[in-house]
């Protein structure tokens, strides 16, 4: 059984312009070990998805089923999810500075979250754990930076110190919403480094938002591609890099600068995301489609599988069957999958 | 290529005429000292020292971590700073010692494209005002013509020309941007210097906004000076690519050398942290995690000043300040400040500094051990 396993998640806001639909009917699960990408531009829900879950939308409207487990997230009170928050499920947000309360000590801020949630542990005990915990997370010289305040790290630093607390009790699954995007590349690859040692030494599950495909390569092991508060595709690593079905997967994927070779000129994809608040009828993609057909703007392609692979999702319109897909890709694009352009 | 070619002074590459020369430029800002009796005043070394020159319709990309100086050199360059030392030629004229109003005229051909669509936009000002500001500022339109250049420039960078009324809310973060390249084109300047203009935008918009750079620039024949801290989006545009470390350029090159034979070992670690979208490629390359933080640049280190976290720091790294010059037999055009150049096909992840570790960035944990 997956560790995680959201079913149908529904969130909306009322907001003086109308009724915002943030997440549209999301489904996904993680499992104990693995990492699982959520990629969208800004507005496709992917952070409003996992708040929902965390219990940090307040004023939301909700529906839908979040299993963690043997419990439905969902229908917890306060004081049960506050249970939940922080010991067996961590996160990690993008701006490490505002998640860092500038009063405190960041050792403070570990030792606070620690004896919050284990109150046998002195202290003592706590503190001597969180420069541990600050040690492993590659803060140079931690037993005596435990006594320094956020302002006096770096940005690197306090990311790798928010890495630390949220580890700090060992949660089941860590949620990551952009936690490299307000880092410099060298650091980066420092956080993502300690993200992924610490999921293999203690077997966290890890859901990696963001909207950096780089990342998702480097980290992931199967991506949801979001859209408008909706899944448009959702697949193992490998077969969204070369074998993706939906036209956004592969628009995202096009524009993109080329890392090596020949430097083109880019393509992008036209047009602006849709407002959710009053969505297109059909397919939320179809007004910035390169493959649209009339279908597509009057009815909601469902998310069904690709192919004879079952792992692979795809909400489209365009023939299921990866061969017919191909063939109409080389007529409007007028190349092939990357995968077969190389083979 | 020999001894003797590397020791002459560089050979102007192909391109147009030197638009722009930056020689030696310093720009040192004092800080406030809580030690009042403190008879030496402390310097945050933003640019020290940084020489490079930008040719007529080409791309100069300027790379490097947060602090490292960049956006400051830009804002010298621009004169939106006064330079604490170092010489400005733009268009064959000396303009580091340009007073506030001798530079306004020169303010035309020069502009700059900022990151944040959303803070450089006064949101209680129409967009046609916004743009053709300006054409108000240097009182060169007023009224109807004013108006009918405004709608000009707004076509050019792919806006709808009837949206002069509106107000900046009303634009998405990508159109946004448009206006901010507008108002910077209103003058067709010859240079400019865009600060970021990509990062605070989603992928698919950020391509949009690089085609109409390219175009832009084809068309009107701009040159750029493009800071940016995604690398790949700098080697998508830029001619030559200058890498700045702690206020200094540590490696100056043609694009494609650069990337083909990154020689300072701070540029191929920073070339290697890219995350590369291939997960095959990912899985394959060796990362290069260097250690540590920059240092802070009030009190930077001694000789090189990226030896705390270098792989491959020596004795001579701490005592000797390197040069900026063509390395290991590079051709005159790309110049690396460094004292052990990386080979071609060197791996620096496996190097270990040979100075004692007390001159190092003390290294624990999961990285060090790594």
């Amino acid at each position: 059984m997956a560790l995680l396993e959201v079913d149908d998640l529904h969130v909306s806001f009322r907001t003086s312009d109308g009724i915002v639909q943030a997440v549209r009917g999301v489904s996904f699960h993680v499992d104990a070990g693995q990492t699982l990408g959520i990629v969208g531009e800004s507005g496709s829900g992917k952070s409003v998805s996992t708040q929902t879950i965390m219990g940090l939308t307040r004023g939301a409207r909700i529906s839908g089923q979040a299993m963690f487990e043997g419990r439905d997230l969902l229908t917890l009170g306060q004081g049960e999810m506050r249970k939940i928050r922080g010991a067996e499920i961590g996160m990690i947000f993008q701006d490490p500075l505002s998640s860092l309360h500038p009063y405190y000590k960041v050792g403070w801020q570990i030792v606070e979250m620690i004896r919050q949630h284990d109150h046998d542990m002195s202290k003592a005990q706590a503190k001597a754990r969180a420069v541990e915990l600050l040690n492993l997370v590659g803060i140079p010289q931690a037993d005596r930076r435990v006594d320094d305040y956020p302002h006096q790290f770096s940005g690197g630093m306090r990311q790798r110190a928010m890495i630390a607390m949220a580890m700090s009790l060992n949660p089941k699954l860590l949620i990551a919403d952009e936690p490299t995007t307000a880092l410099d590349v060298t650091v980066q690859a420092q956080v993502l480094a300690v993200i992924k040692t610490l999921q293999e030494e203690f077997g966290t599950a890890v859901i990696l938002i963001t909207h950096d495909l780089g990342v998702v390569a480097d980290v992931a092991d199967n991506v949801q591609v979001m859209y408008a508060g909706a899944v448009m595709e959702k697949a193992d690593l490998r077969t969204t890099f070369f074998a993706h079905h939906h036209p956004y997967t592969e628009g995202l994927l096009q524009s993109l600068p080329a890392y090596g070779g020949e430097r083109e000129r880019l393509r992008p994809i036209h047009g602006q995301p849709p407002s959710l608040i009053n969505l297109p009828p059909g397919c939320p993609f179809a007004p910035r489609c390169a493959y649209v057909m009339d279908r597509c703007r009057t009815e909601v392609p469902p998310l069904a599988t690709v192919g004879t692979d079952a792992t692979h999702l795809s909400a489209c319109w365009l023939p299921h069957d990866m061969a017919a897909r191909n063939e109409l890709r080389l007529k409007v694009v007028g190349e092939p999958l990357p995968a077969q352009a190389e083979a | 290529m020999n001894a003797e070619t590397t020791a002459t002074v560089p050979e102007p590459a192909a391109g147009g005429d030197v638009l722009l020369r930056v020689e030696n430029l310093v720009k040192y800002f004092p800080v406030q000292s809580s030690a009042f009796f403190r008879r030496d005043r402390e310097y945050v070394h933003a640019v020290d020292g940084v020489s490079l020159e930008v040719r007529q319709g080409q791309t100069l990309g300027l790379v490097g971590e947060t602090g490292c100086g960049k956006s400051t050199l830009a804002r010298c360059i621009l004169r939106l700073y006064n330079i604490t030392s170092g010489r400005i030629t733009f268009d064959g004229r000396d303009i580091s010692k340009l007073s506030a109003r001798q530079m306004r005229p020169l303010r035309r051909e020069m502009q700059m494209i900022f990151q944040d669509p959303y803070g450089s936009l006064n949101p209680r000002r129409r967009v046609g005002s916004i743009i053709g500001d300006p054409f108000a500022i240097h009182k060169t339109a007023t009224g109807q013509e004013r108006k009918r250049k405004v709608q000009e420039v707004m076509e050019l960078v792919g806006l709808n020309p009837e949206h002069f009324n509106r107000f900046p809310a009303e634009f998405s973060g990508g159109q946004r941007q448009r206006i901010g390249v507008a108002r910077a084109l209103a003058f067709r300047p010859k240079l400019i210097v865009c600060d970021e203009p990509v990062s605070a935008l989603d992928v698919s918009i950020q391509a949009q906004i690089i085609n109409l750079l390219a175009d832009l620039q084809s068309e009107l024949g701009l040159t750029y000076l493009f800071i940016a801290h995604d690398l790949s989006v700098v080697r998508h545009v830029s001619n030559k690519v200058a890498v700045m470390y702690l206020g200094q350029v540590t490696e100056l090159a043609p694009v494609d050398d650069l990337w083909a034979h990154p020689r300072h070992p701070y540029t191929d670690a920073l070339l290697s942290a890219v995350p590369v979208p291939d997960p095959d490629k990912a899985g394959q390359r060796e990362r290069i995690i260097l250690a540590g933080d920059v240092p802070s640049p009030i009190s930077p280190p001694s000789g090189c000043r990226f030896h705390p976290r270098c792989p491959k720091a020596a004795p001579t790294c701490v005592e000797k300040d390197p040069v900026l010059e063509p390395r290991l037999g590079d051709a005159a055009d790309h110049l690396a400040a460094c004292h052990f150049p990386v080979e071609d096909g060197e791996d620096i992840s496996k190097s270990r500094p040979t100075i004692s570790a007390d001159e190092r960035v003390i290294e624990s944990g999961l990285l060090g051990s790594a």
